[in-house]
């Protein structure tokens, strides 16, 4: 099971984080700090995986990914393989990367809804569900074409209408 | 009116997320402010009767919440409300608000069953994911009951985005709703046999957490897992699978032999590290016994080691960790890859190799490796120099220090970690000090050469970590006295006043070894006076290399030393302090006026030597280690009620109960020993008669001789090591019973330096791994429900199915055996089998209970088909 994933930009500042056992948000604002007073330790060129049992208790493992200003952080327990979990921070960017055509900090920043969306795809309920990029873009299509649906709709709010017919 | 008005006033000016993530980058209020205003801005709109307003208010509060830590539970019906809108983009941030913020106590969660129950039927199959997205995440025990029938038609669902998120879900419905492993469990096996690769993928991933939980309760599907192994070329799904027989092979032997080949077959044809190094992981757990699997597994290691990529060798040398227990040649055979990873940069790569080297310690190398790590660890950075000094202390200590021979080294070497800058271990070194000098006669010279080292080392003092060591230092120094060389100088370092530094209770334990030395030289001094007992004291002292010889001055100044030492402590506010204090200083003041005035005592029994010799007695008693058990040997005497309870005993004999208490306490009042009441008791006895003081002696040994079963067991005497107190015969035979022939040198003749003999205990050291056992069996109680309720949806399902393979083929002899001692639970299922066929189709409550009764009368006999033969 995965039991959370994050993304964080080297100072620290989350810019996704999801866990997937109810945890209050104090907590889990101690876990992202955890996390990345751990990472920020870790010098380049080293391996991608952490033991984090101080963290998120007995058998839990990390695997992060550092590229450009973000890291990409999957936490998972021992039913999940270290360099499978490795390959699929590989899926997300790659689909995140398809999604924003060369995907930056700030797509991250701005498209949070989206995101949510994507990883939605991959990750269900701590399971991963889906590993082809082409897949979950066209489930992220679908979801916005949807939204976007419910939306034109509603240029003309409910409660405009129920004010004219006054 | 107004409200209406207000409302459209709210959407048409409200901000959206994306305003104010935009405004937080802008923002000049600071972080916390500017959280606090929007919130308060939130709160506001989040009461709008309009969806449109209320939904964009909470998803800018489940955007706060997720990133900066702002609580979302007091929204809690909002997020229902939102939820229950019809227009896709609100039900999406209803479902990620709830899915965020919801757990078992929230007591809203009711409320939401009938929507999601709505959108679970919904055609849209995007809002079916929201539900059970939201379902897989939050799911409680009502809710997977309620919602059980709607997922169970989602699992044969034809369109493979619902069904692989309803195979998903089910995961959670089943460790929620034991029961719903009855209606669902059978469309979730028949998955394993799909083409379709995504639904096998996340059909094994929902196998793999069940058999993660209960390895039993999946064994009867090794089959199908089986077939997933050989056939599947999908890499997740071969994992999967992996991890699955990881689990099944440990409890079913047989099933190791037949996995160990396609296992191998992956590991040669495949090229996804991913998947060579599951197959490695599967092979060197749970298949350690198949040579020919294991040799290829450690030759894929070996690859992993010298690649580049450190997340390979940090890999490689996890999976050599979990090989080295068994195949402790896999480790030999790659140790220079081992010892040069200490020196690599990762500090992942450098703890694995850690406990590599840790493993390949025996006996032989067992100096070499501590003196390579001792080096490492006074380069390496805090955290992992105390690992390694942890690792070393555990190692060498493990199994009542198996691997020493030579205890003068290790006992350097234990004062050497002490003195590593950044040593941490203080406890651990401290129980190993004392455990050592209870445990091996043979080191205690040396034993307090090193605590004589640390007392002085002014370096010491000021290190909170290392304050437990200088504790063991000066129970030592004190204990065994005998050895010192210098007593003097054990005293002054034991009172320096530097030792203001240490917390009040290692302080008091300074102060009772300064009384012990102090008796001990007192004890000496009085005997090599009197001719009658001199060549006994001589005889004690044999065992130390010196001669303590003590003249009048030097007793007088070490008198002086101690009571000018110890003056200020007895008016310190530490009650422990002071009362050692005030111990020392009392008995000082007794022997103190003889000493200075008697120059030469020849032949006269004085008080002061009295008291000294019963001080002697008292301290002359050896501690040896205790079983940690020995308290569960203890049987409760007869006619004694421990569990019944004593309340009401008051009413019956209120007016006996007191003097009764009393009456018990006095006896082990006899035996503590402060010293003013020693005093008294002495004088009492001085006057009445003139006979050596026998009572704490013959106490110990009336102790002993009632609750001999306690004490550690005997066997002969030494005679060498008699005690100094071998003037009171009693206390004399105690000393030699309780310890002295269980060290028993029983030297090989072969070793240059024969290693000592180290005190063990039968049971005693490894009791601590029963409550750990314990617990474990507890949290298996919880799944126990679960594993039942698979265990018998599955026995009704192999039935079926050995009748097929039965009928099938009646030529596997072997299966034909098992087959016919279970033919009479087959035919009763039959009989219920068709009755099931003539039901189908009717109300699913009543199908429910009627197989309620048939799992309850099968749930007792599992069976384990017999594939493998």
């Amino acid at each position: 099971m995965i039991k959370a994933v994050m993304m964080l930009n080297t100072q620290g500042k989350p810019r996704l984080a999801k866990f997937y056992d109810y945890l209050p948000v104090e907590k889990q604002q101690e876990l992202i700090r955890g996390v990345f007073s751990v990472l920020c330790s870790r010098p380049e060129n080293v391996s991608n995986f952490l033991e984090i049992d101080s963290l998120f208790g007995p058998d839990s493992r990390l695997v992060y990914k550092h590229y450009a200003t973000l890291y990409f952080v999957l936490v998972f327990d021992g039913s999940e393989n270290e360099l499978a979990m490795l390959d699929l921070i590989q899926v997300l960017v790659e689909t995140l990367d398809k999604c924003f055509s060369n995907v930056c900090e700030l797509d991250i920043v701005f498209n949070y809804s989206k995101m949510h969306a994507v990883l939605d795809e991959i990750v269900f309920g701590g399971q991963v569900l889906e590993t082809s990029s082409a897949e979950v873009m066209k489930a992220v299509e679908e979801i916005s074409k949807l939204e976007a649906a419910s939306n034109s709709i509603s240029l003309v709010p409910k409660s405009v209408s129920g004010w004219r017919g006054r | 009116m107004s409200s209406s008005s207000t409302s459209i006033m709210d959407n048409l000016f409200q901000r959206s997320l994306e305003d104010l993530i935009k405004g937080f980058r802008l923002q000049l209020l600071g972080e916390s402010n500017f959280i606090s205003r929007a919130v308060e801005e939130i709160r506001r709109e989040i009461k709008a009767t309009d969806l449109s307003t209320k939904s964009t208010a909470l998803h800018k509060l489940s955007y706060l919440a997720a990133l900066h830590g702002v609580d979302m539970s007091w929204a809690a019906f909002h997020a229902v409300e939102v939820v229950s809108s019809s227009r896709f983009q609100h039900k999406r941030i209803g479902y990620q608000a709830i899915t965020q913020s919801f757990n078992d106590q929230t007591s809203v969660m009711l409320l939401i069953t009938n929507q999601v129950r709505k959108d679970l039927n919904s055609a849209n199959e995007y809002e079916v994911s929201l539900a059970l997205e939201c379902l897989s995440r939050i799911g409680t025990h009502d809710l997977a009951r309620d919602l059980t029938p709607e997922v169970f038609t989602l699992l044969g669902s034809s369109k493979s985005f619902v069904k692989k998120k309803a195979i998903g879900v089910v995961l959670r419905v089943f460790e929620k709703y034991h029961d719903a492993v009855k209606v669902c469990f059978k469309r979730l096996v028949e998955n394993l046999e799909t083409s379709d690769p995504q639904i096998l993928s996340a059909v094994v991933g929902v196998f793999c957490e069940l058999a993660t939980k209960d390895p039993q309760s999946c064994l009867p599907l090794a089959p199908e897992f089986y077939k997933v192994l050989v056939d599947s070329r999908n890499n997740w799904v071969l994992i999967k699978v992996l991890k699955i027989f990881a689990k099944l092979a440990l409890i079913e032997p047989r099933l190791g032999k037949k996995v160990a080949e396609p296992i191998c077959e992956h590991m040669r044809r495949t090229v996804a590290k991913s998947l060579v190094f599951e197959c490695v992981r599967t092979v060197v757990s749970s298949l350690s016994d198949n040579e020919a699997a294991v040799k290829l597994a450690v030759a894929k290691i070996r690859e992993f080691l010298v690649e580049d990529d450190p997340n390979l060798k940090y890999l490689g040398l996890n999976a050599l960790s979990i090989v080295a227990p068994k195949h402790l040649w896999a480790v030999l055979e790659n140790k220079e890859v081992v010892v040069k990873a200490m020196s690599d940069e990762d500090p992942n790569v450098k703890l694995e190799a850690l406990h590599l080297l840790m493993a390949m310690v025996n006996e032989d190398n067992v100096s070499e490796i501590s003196r390579i790590l001792m080096n490492y660890a006074l380069k390496s950075d805090p955290l992992f120099c105390n690992e390694i000094i942890f690792s070393v202390l555990s190692a060498c200590s493990r199994n009542a220090y198996e691997i020493i021979v030579d205890f003068d080294w290790y006992l350097s070497l234990l004062g050497e970690m002490a003195r590593i800058p950044h040593c941490q271990r203080g406890e651990e070194i401290e129980h190993q000090l004392i455990d050592i000098g209870m445990r091996v006669r043979d080191a205690r010279p040396q034993l307090v050469r090193v605590s004589w080292a640390l007392l002085i080392d002014p370096a010491l003092l000021g290190n909170l970590f290392l304050h437990p060591i200088l504790s063991a230092a000066a129970w030592v120094s004190g204990e065994y006295v005998e050895f010192s060389k210098n007593p003097y100088e054990t005293v002054e370092a034991l009172l320096q006043p530097r030792t203001d530094l240490l917390p009040p209770s290692i302080k008091a334990i300074y102060i009772h070894s300064a009384f012990k030395v102090l008796v001990f030289c007192l004890g000496s001094y009085f005997s090599s006076q009197e001719p009658t007992s001199s060549s006994l004291a001589q005889e004690s002292s044999s065992g130390s290399l010196l001669v303590n010889v003590f003249t009048h001055e030097s007793i007088l100044s070490l008198v002086n030393v101690i009571e000018l030492g110890l003056g200020p402590l007895s008016g310190t506010h530490d009650v422990e302090v002071q009362e050692r204090a005030k111990n020392v200083l009392g008995y000082i003041s007794v022997i103190k006026q003889e000493i200075a005035e008697q120059l030469n005592l020849q032949g006269n029994e004085t008080e002061a030597s009295r008291v000294t010799a019963f001080m002697e007695d008292v301290f002359s008693e050896e501690f040896g280690p205790i079983s940690a058990t020995a308290q569960e040997k203890v049987c409760v005497p007869d006619g004694l009620e421990l569990k019944e309870n004593l309340g009401d005993l008051e009413e019956i004999c209120g007016e006996h109960l007191k003097p009764v208490e009393s009456d018990s306490v006095s006896y082990t009042d006899k035996i503590s020993f402060s010293v003013s009441k020693l005093r008294i008791r002495d004088q009492q006895e001085a006057t009445s008669s003139s006979s050596p003081p026998h009572e704490a002696s013959s106490l110990l040994a009336e102790h002993r001789k009632r609750h001999g079963m306690y004490y550690l067991t005997s066997q002969k005497e030494d005679q060498d090591s008699n005690g100094t107190s071998s003037d009171y015969p009693l206390a004399n035979e105690l000393a030699n019973e309780i310890s002295q022939d269980s060290f028993n040198p029983k030297r090989k003749p072969n070793q240059s330096k024969p290693r000592p003999v180290v005190v063990k205990l039968d049971d005693g050291d490894e009791s601590r791994i029963t409550p750990q056992a314990k617990t474990n069996i507890q949290t298996a109680n919880d799944d126990e429900s679960l594993s039942r309720a698979i265990q018998s949806v599955l026995l009704v399902k192999n039935k079926g199915k050995e009748k097929d393979r039965y009928e099938g083929n009646p030529n596997s002899g072997q299966q034909e055996k098992e087959e016919s001692s279970r033919i009479e639970n087959h035919q009763n299922s039959e009989k219920k089998k068709k009755k099931k066929k003539k039901k189908k189709g009717e109300g699913s409550s009543k199908h429910k209970s009627r197989r309620q009764n048939e799992v309850a009368s099968a749930s007792e006999h599992v069976i384990i088909p017999d594939f493998l033969l």
